[in-house]
C-alpha cells in the first residue's frame, strides 16, 4: 500500500505547475472570457506539444501512454490555473468514449490528434433542461443522417467532432461520430456561468453520422465515462479549491480592519480552516479515485463517486469563501474570485450535477457494504 | 499510489487475519457489535476484564503496540503493517479504550523523554494493559488554555512535593500511572514554568473522585493532591520544560485520535437499510435520506484516506503535525449530526433511551449524548481550529492578554471580579 504520489509523479506536478504558472496566468483566462473563444487555443498546443494530456493515451495511438495517475496529476493543475481548455469534453470523455468503444479506424484517425491538440473532440448529450437520462434522448439517425439539437454542448463551438448520443430507427440508442464543419450542422456559442470554458448549441439537420464503434454500447457506456471522467474532474475541483484558499489566506493576510489584520480574526481563521478541513478531505478521496482508476479496480464507481462528491462540495465552499474573505472587493469583476466560483459551478453540473453523484455513491456503498 | 495490499502485505494480513480467527473473544462478538465506538455494552463479564484478557494476549503475541520496538513490548511493525493490522482488529478494537490514551499519549511521551531502564520497567506493562496510564492535564481553570494550569510542585530533597487539583481525568480510578504536569515557578511566563513528572497513582495522598457525566456515566474524574511525593527521578525533562514535554503528549494525542477514525458510518447505512418508513418502503429508498447519507460518507472514507496518507508520510520519516488535527475535529462532528440524523428518522420514538425498547438497543441516543464531549476532550474545535489556522495556513496567532506576564500576574475570572 502507498498513499502518495511517486517521487516522479510529484516532479511531474512540479513541471506541470511551472509551466501553467508561465503559460496560464489569471490574464489568458480573462482573454477567453472577454474574447469570448470559450477556450485559449495556444495554450491548447502548448499542452499537445508538451502532451501533458495526452499522458492516458496509449503510445500506439499517439499518446504517452503513462497512464491514469499521471493525467490525475495534470488534472490538479489545470483546476488550479483555471485552464480554458476542453479537458473534460476532449480528454476525460471523448478519448475515453473512443479508447472503450470507438473502432481501430476511428481510434487511429482520432486519437492522436487529440493527444496533439490538433483536434478537439465534443461530447453531446444533453437536450435541454432536466438531468441527463436515457429516456430523455430524442435525437434521431436514420440512413446515417443526424437530425436533433445538443444543449450544452462542452467546447461545441471549439470542437472538430463530436460524439452524439441519439436513437437509430429501431428506437435503440446509441453514439455517433459527426464532424462539425461538414453540412447539416449548425452550432452557436451560449451565454454559460463559466465562459472560460464554452458551451454550445447544435442543431443537427441531417448531418453525416457514423456510429461509434460497433454501434452496440448503450447508456451504461455513459455511466461507465462518467465513473472514469469523474475523477481527473474531481482533481481540477481540488486544485481550483486550494487555490481559492490560497487566495483568500493572502487577501486576508494584507488586508487591515480594526488595526489588524483580517487574517487574525476568528471567525476568518475558522472559516479558513473548515475550508483546508474540506479540501483535505476531498483530495484524499480524489486519490483513492485516482488509485481505482488508474488499476482499473472494481471499486471505480464507489471511488468515483466519493472523489466527485467531496471535491464538488470542497470547491463550492472554497470559493464562495473566497469571495466573503475580500468582502465588497470579492464581489467585483476586477478580482479573480468570481472566476473560481464560476468555475467550481461549471464543475459541478458538468458531468451530472451533486444529487445524481449523492445518489449513485451510496447505492455503491450500499453494493460495498452488502 | 496503490490502495491494495502488495504480495508481502497480503501476506502479512493473512498472517494477522488468522491470529485474530484464533485468539479473539469471538464470544462477545455480538455484544461489541451493539457497543458503540465509545461505550462497551458488556454484561456477560467485566468490560475491564474482557478488556485488559484481549490487550494481555495481544500482547503476548506482539500486536498490542505493534509499531514500539521490542524491547518496549511492540511488535517492531512498520506503520503500512500497523494499518493493516488495525483494519483486522476492527470489532475487537473496541476493547481498547481504557488503554488509548497510554498506548497513545503516555507511551510515546515516556519513550521521548524517560530513561531507558524507566522504559524498559514501565513501558511493556503498559503495552500488555497490566498497568493503564491517565493523563493529568487539564484543571478547573485550565483545559484549552494548558499552560494555565495551578497545580504546584515544590523540590524537597530527592522528592518533589505536589499540591493541587486536576479534572477531567479519564479513567483515572482504574490507572497506575499518570503523566502529571505541574507548575514549578509561577514567577516566570506560564509556559516557562512547567515541569513534567510520571507518578504512581497509589501515591499517599493522591485522592480520585469520579465525575458523573452528562450520560450517566462517570468515565472521568477529579484527582486531588495532598503533599503527594514524587521522587526526582520520575521527572520527565528538565524543571521548567513541561511544555516541551507536554508538546510531545499533545502531538501523539492529536494522531492517536485521527487513526481512530471510524465515523459509525456503516451501521448508519445499515440502519436507513433496515428502517420501515412505509408499506415496502426503507428509509435509503428516500432521495433526501441518500443525500445526507452521500455528504456523512464523503467524510467517513476522507478521514480513512487522509489517515493513510499521513501513515504514508509518517513512514517517510515524518513527525505527526498539525495536519492531524483534522481526524478527530470532523469525525467528533460527523458522529453528533449522524446520531441527530437516525434520531429525526425514528419519529417522535426516537426520544425512547431505554435499550429495551429503542432501535438497535439504543445506539444513537447514546451516540447523541456522549458526542458534545468529542467535540470538548483532546483539543475543542475551536482550539483544533485554531491549530490549523495558526500552523498550517499561516494565519496569525490570536491576540492574548497573558503575553510576557509572570504567570501570578495574568488576569483571571476572580482578579476581574476584585476590579
Ligand atoms: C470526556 C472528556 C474526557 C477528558 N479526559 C481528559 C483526560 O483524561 N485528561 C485531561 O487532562 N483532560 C481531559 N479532558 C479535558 C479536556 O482536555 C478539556 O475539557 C478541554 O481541553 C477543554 O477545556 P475546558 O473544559 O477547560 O474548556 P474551556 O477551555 O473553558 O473552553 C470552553 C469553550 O471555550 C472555547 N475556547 C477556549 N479557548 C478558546 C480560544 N482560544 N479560541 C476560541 N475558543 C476558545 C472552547 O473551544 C470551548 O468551546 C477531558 C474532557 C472530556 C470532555
Amino acid at each position: 500500500m502507498q498513499f502518495e504520489f511517486s517521487d516522479e509523479q510529484q516532479e511531474l506536478r512540479d513541471s506541470v505547475r511551472r509551466f501553467f504558472e508561465r503559460e496560464c496566468p489569471v490574464t489568458a483566462v480573462r482573454a477567453v472570457i472577454d474574447a469570448g473563444t470559450g477556450y485559449d487555443p495556444a495554450l491548447w498546443r502548448k499542452v499537445g506539444d508538451g502532451a501533458f494530456l495526452a499522458t492516458a493515451i496509449p503510445e500506439e495511438y499517439g499518446g504517452i501512454g503513462a497512464g491514469y495517475l499521471e493525467l490525475c496529476v495534470v488534472a490538479e493543475e489545470c483546476g488550479r490555473v483555471l485552464a480554458p481548455l476542453p479537458t473534460l469534453s476532449a480528454i476525460y470523455q471523448v478519448a475515453e468514449y473512443l479508447m472503450i468503444a470507438g473502432s481501430e479506424a476511428q481510434k487511429r484517425r482520432w486519437l492522436p490528434r487529440i493527444a496533439a491538440a490538433e483536434a478537439i473532440g465534443a461530447l453531446a448529450l444533453n437536450e435541454g433542461v432536466g438531468e441527463m437520462r436515457a429516456d430523455r434522448v430524442a435525437a434521431r439517425v436514420s440512413g446515417g443522417r443526424l437530425i436533433g439539437e445538443k444543449l450544452p454542448v462542452a467546447d461545441g463551438m471549439a470542437a472538430d467532432f463530436a460524439i452524439v448520443a441519439a436513437r437509430d430507427e429501431a428506437e435503440t440508442l446509441g453514439f455517433y461520430l459527426v464532424e462539425l464543419d461538414a453540412p447539416g450542422v449548425a452550432r452557436e456559442a451560449v451565454e454559460t456561468l463559466d465562459p472560460s470554458r464554452g458551451h454550445a448549441r447544435i442543431v443537427f439537420s441531417g448531418a453525416e453520422a457514423e456510429p461509434l464503434g460497433k454501434g452496440d454500447r448503450g447508456w451504461t457506456l455513459v455511466e461507465e465515462i462518467r465513473d472514469r471522467a469523474a475523477v481527473p474532474a474531481a482533481f481540477e475541483q481540488v486544485g481550483g479549491a486550494d487555490r481559492a484558499l490560497a487566495d483568500a489566506r493572502d487577501y486576508a493576510l494584507g488586508r487591515y480592519a480594526f488595526g489588524r489584520p483580517i487574517a487574525s480574526f476568528q471567525a476568518i481563521k475558522h472559516m479558513l480552516a473548515d475550508v483546508y478541513v474540506a479540501n483535505e478531505l476531498a483530495r484524499s478521496n480524489a486519490y483513492y479515485g485516482a488509485w481505482a482508476l488508474s488499476a482499473g479496480s472494481d471499486k471505480l464507481s464507489l471511488a468515483a463517486a466519493s472523489a466527485r462528491v467531496a471535491a464538488t462540495a470542497a470547491f463550492q465552499r472554497a470559493s464562495a469563501s473566497n469571495i466573503q474573505v475580500h468582502g465588497g472587493m470579492g464581489f467585483t469583476w476586477e478580482y479573480d474570485c468570481h472566476l473560481y466560483y464560476r468555475r467550481s459551478a461549471y464543475l459541478a453540473l458538468a458531468l451530472g450535477g451533486p444529487s445524481l453523484w449523492e445518489d449513485r455513491l451510496i447505492e455503491f456503498r450500499r453494493a460495498a457494504a452488502a | 499510489m496503490n490502495f491494495d495490499d502488495t504480495p508481502e502485505e497480503a501476506v502479512f494480513r493473512a498472517k494477522a487475519r488468522q491470529w485474530i480467527a484464533d485468539n479473539a473473544p469471538h464470544e462477545l462478538d455480538a455484544e461489541l457489535r451493539a457497543s458503540t465506538e465509545g461505550k462497551l455494552r458488556l454484561t456477560s463479564v467485566d468490560p475491564l476484564v474482557a478488556a485488559r484478557d484481549w490487550q494481555r494476549r495481544k500482547s503476548e503475541a506482539g500486536w498490542a503496540t505493534p509499531h514500539w520496538p521490542v524491547e518496549y513490548g511492540g511488535g517492531g511493525l512498520n506503520s503500512i503493517q500497523r494499518v493493516i493490522w488495525s483494519e483486522e482488529e476492527g470489532l475487537y478494537a473496541k476493547l481498547s479504550q481504557h488503554f488509548l490514551i497510554g498506548v497513545g499519549m503516555c507511551g510515546p511521551t515516556m519513550m521521548a523523554w524517560a530513561s531507558e531502564g524507566q522504559k524498559r520497567e514501565r513501558l511493556p506493562k503498559l503495552s500488555s494493559g497490566e498497568e493503564i496510564w491517565c493523563q493529568l492535564f487539564s484543571e478547573p481553570a485550565a483545559g484549552s488554555d494548558l499552560a494555565g494550569i495551578r497545580t504546584r510542585a515544590v523540590r524537597d530533597g530527592d522528592d518533589w512535593v505536589i499540591n493541587g487539583q486536576k479534572i477531567w481525568t479519564s479513567y483515572a480510578r482504574e490507572a497506575r500511572w499518570g503523566l502529571l504536569i505541574t507548575r514549578t515557578d509561577p514567577t516566570v511566563a506560564k509556559h516557562s514554568g512547567l515541569t513534567m513528572f510520571f507518578l504512581d497513582m497509589r501515591s499517599p495522598g493522591v485522592e480520585v473522585r469520579p465525575i458523573r457525566q452528562m450520560n450517566n456515566e462517570a468515565s472521568f474524574n477529579e484527582v486531588f493532591f495532598t503533599d503527594v511525593r514524587i521522587p526526582d527521578a520520575q521527572r520527565l525533562g528538565a524543571p521548567g520544560q513541561g511544555w516541551e514535554v507536554a508538546l510531545t503528549t499533545l502531538m501523539n494525542e492529536r494522531a492517536t485520535l485521527a487513526g481512530r477514525v471510524d465515523t459509525g458510518f456503516d451501521e448508519l447505512l445499515d440502519f436507513c437499510e433496515r428502517l420501515e418508513t412505509g408499506s415496502n418502503r426503507r428509509a435509503i429508498d428516500d432521495a433526501r435520506v441518500r443525500s445526507r447519507l452521500a455528504q456523512f460518507a464523503i467524510r467517513d472514507s476522507g478521514l480513512r484516506f487522509t489517515a493513510f496518507r499521513s501513515i504514508s508520510a509518517l513512514s517517510r520519516g515524518a513527525q505527526p503535525g498539525p495536519e492531524n488535527s483534522i481526524g478527530k475535529l470532523v469525525s467528533a462532528v460527523v458522529e453528533q449530526d449522524m446520531a441527530q440524523f437516525a434520531l429525526d428518522l425514528e419519529g417522535e420514538a426516537g426520544l425512547l433511551a431505554d435499550p429495551a425498547l429503542a432501535s438497535d438497543r439504543g445506539r444513537f441516543q447514546s451516540i447523541l449524548l456522549r458526542s458534545p464531549s468529542m467535540r470538548i476532550a483532546g483539543g475543542s474545535d475551536e482550539i483544533l481550529r485554531n491549530i490549523i489556522a495558526e500552523r498550517v495556513l499561516g494565519l496569525p496567532a490570536d491576540i492574548r492578554a497573558d503575553k510576557d506576564v509572570a504567570f501570578e500576574d495574568i488576569p483571571t475570572a476572580a482578579t476581574a471580579q476584585r476590579g
